[in-house]
């Protein structure tokens, strides 16, 4: 058996070189400090987007994207499909938790300034996921086509219609016509299934390529230790297994979650129906949610929907950009505005989710 | 000496049992989670609507070499009236490979386009590659109506 592996191995090498890859693997170190558990958030938001991938692939063999159909379809896959529950528990699960973990991820980045030169794009194109990941949560809630899914998607795409002079037009080409219909789910099915991943595939593959090329951040601190102070681990098999290990917890306690708290269906759409009392977005869009909420309705001449659409479409362009406008950073300068800003948004975001949480 | 080899032994003895321990929890691990995938891949049964007999419409509708298919549960069955101006009924699926047949009025035969498989008027297979003869459905007549049904 291992002379046969063997063999197979120098097969793949004496064509494609393996070598090289596994030298380079072996002098990969990733740095080990204090908050070096950080550094753990980006490998398992990938695991969850694989899972993401695998249960998704899954649940389309039964589903069917129609107005008609959905709810039914997924009332079949979770009484009649065998582990239908388990699997799109499971997909669902994960998505809260990718996008919390997309979260960890992002902030743990931008607190430790490692989207400072030499890695710019990888700090853009993790943004630029980011928003995908709010994208595929919204545009996933609402295939199940129930009564949440279809007042969430209404009030959502209504929000953007409030965007100044695109507003109307956008909103038109996401309902797929004037209001949320079944040719609303057939855009919402095209875009979770088919234009979503292969956008965030790509931007994916980039990533993870800058990450190879340019090796782990450093955090700031390293740069006046000599080579001796500086401590490492080698990334292939020590951080790799870790990283594994740590996959097969979260695969575990995704499992938990999802036999203990299957995922729920609700009542089908009704067009014709009201809005359920205490209805809600989901949490991670609960902070923006409420910040709507709290806006007046006039802030001068302004309409107070409009006022918070600008308001958050500024804050995440300046965060996107932020490798750009932090020039402190890049020189390897302390930035204390940067820490006040990050934990000003960590807090904004906690506060307004617990406001929204407890005001239902 | 002696202490030193019982001591190898002793470690061999744990390192075996760690990895067959270890690899074994692993394989267990992998098998549970393919086991639930596998069987969502495994179609569920559709319970089928149990259809026993199946009002095709008035008898006048149908002249001396008309034919009609109609649904029979999730089937497709053929009605003839042919020249003898006898009512029959078959189930229209080919025996051969699954295609539906249709009534040849100048032949007077039952004919599957794909592969030129031919049936008689009894639904026996006369030629072409069709193995079995089609199967037998009942059409009586209540009130001017008919009504196909199941062969008991």
């Amino acid at each position: 058996m291992e002379k046969k592996l063997k063999h197979i191995y120098e097969w793949v090498d004496s064509r494609v070189q393996l070598g090289d890859l596994v030298n380079f693997m072996s002098k990969k170190y990733v740095p080990v400090h204090s908050r070096s558990i950080w550094y753990y958030f980006g490998g398992v938001s990938l695991f969850f987007f694989i899972i993401q991938v695998v249960t998704g692939i899954l649940l389309l063999f039964y589903y069917k994207g129609s107005s008609d159909l959905a709810y039914e379809s997924i009332h079949f896959i979770m009484s009649k499909v065998q582990f239908g529950w388990l699997i799109r528990s499971i997909h669902s699960w994960s998505a809260n938790l990718f996008i919390l973990s997309v979260f960890i991820h992002m902030f743990s980045v931008y607190f430790e300034k490692s989207y400072r030169k030499p890695r710019e794009m990888t700090w853009i194109t993790g943004v630029i996921m980011f928003v995908l990941s709010l994208a595929f949560g919204f545009s996933g809630y609402l295939l199940p086509w129930n009564e949440l899914s279809y007042f969430a998607t209404k009030v959502g795409t209504d929000i953007v219609g409030a965007v100044p002079f695109v507003g109307e037009t956008l909103k038109y080409f996401l309902r797929g016509g004037d209001d949320v219909t079944g040719a609303t789910l057939s855009r919402f099915f095209g875009f979770h299934v088919a234009l979503f991943p292969g956008i965030f595939t790509f931007l994916l593959i980039m990533h993870l390529l800058l990450v190879q090329r340019q090796g782990m951040s450093e955090p700031l601190e390293f740069k006046d230790k000599g080579k001796e102070g500086k401590k490492t681990m080698p990334f292939f098999p020590n951080f790799m297994l870790r990283d594994l290990l740590l996959w097969l917890v979260v695969l575990n306690i995704l499992a938990i979650l999802a036999v203990f708290f299957p995922a729920e269906l609700g009542l089908k759409a009704d067009p014709l129906a009201s809005a359920p009392a205490g209805i809600q977005p989901e949490w991670y869009f609960l902070f923006m949610f409420q910040t709507l909420k709290f806006i007046p309705a006039h802030v001068l001449f302004i309409e107070g929907e409009v006022l918070g659409v600008l308001l958050f479409g500024l804050a995440g362009v300046l965060w996107l950009l932020v490798p750009v406008w932090d020039r402190k950073s890049a020189r390897g300068q302390q930035n204390r505005l940067i820490n006040y800003i990050g934990i000003f948004s960590v807090l904004f975001i906690i506060i307004l989710t617990i406001t929204g949480w407890v005001l239902k | 000496m002696d202490k030193i080899e019982t001591n190898t032994v002793e470690k061999n003895g744990r390192r075996n049992f760690l990895k067959y321990f270890l690899s074994g929890g692993l394989a267990g691990f992998a098998a549970i989670t393919i086991y639930p995938i596998l069987s969502f891949l495994n179609p569920p049964k559709q319970t089928e609507v149990e259809v026993n007999s199946v009002v095709v419409g008035k008898v006048d509708d149908f002249k001396p070499g008309d034919s009609k298919i109609i649904r029979f549960g999730n089937k497709p069955v053929i009605i003839i009236r042919a020249d003898d101006n006898k009512f029959r009924a078959f189930s229209a699926t080919c025996t051969h490979l699954d295609c539906t047949v249709q009534y040849k009025k100048d032949e007077k035969i039952i004919w599957c386009a794909c592969h030129n498989g031919k049936y008689d008027l009894y639904g026996k297979n006369v030629s072409g590659p069709p193995p079995k003869p089609l199967d037998k459905f009942n059409v009586a007549i209540k009130n001017d109506e008919l009504i196909v049904s199941r062969e008991a």
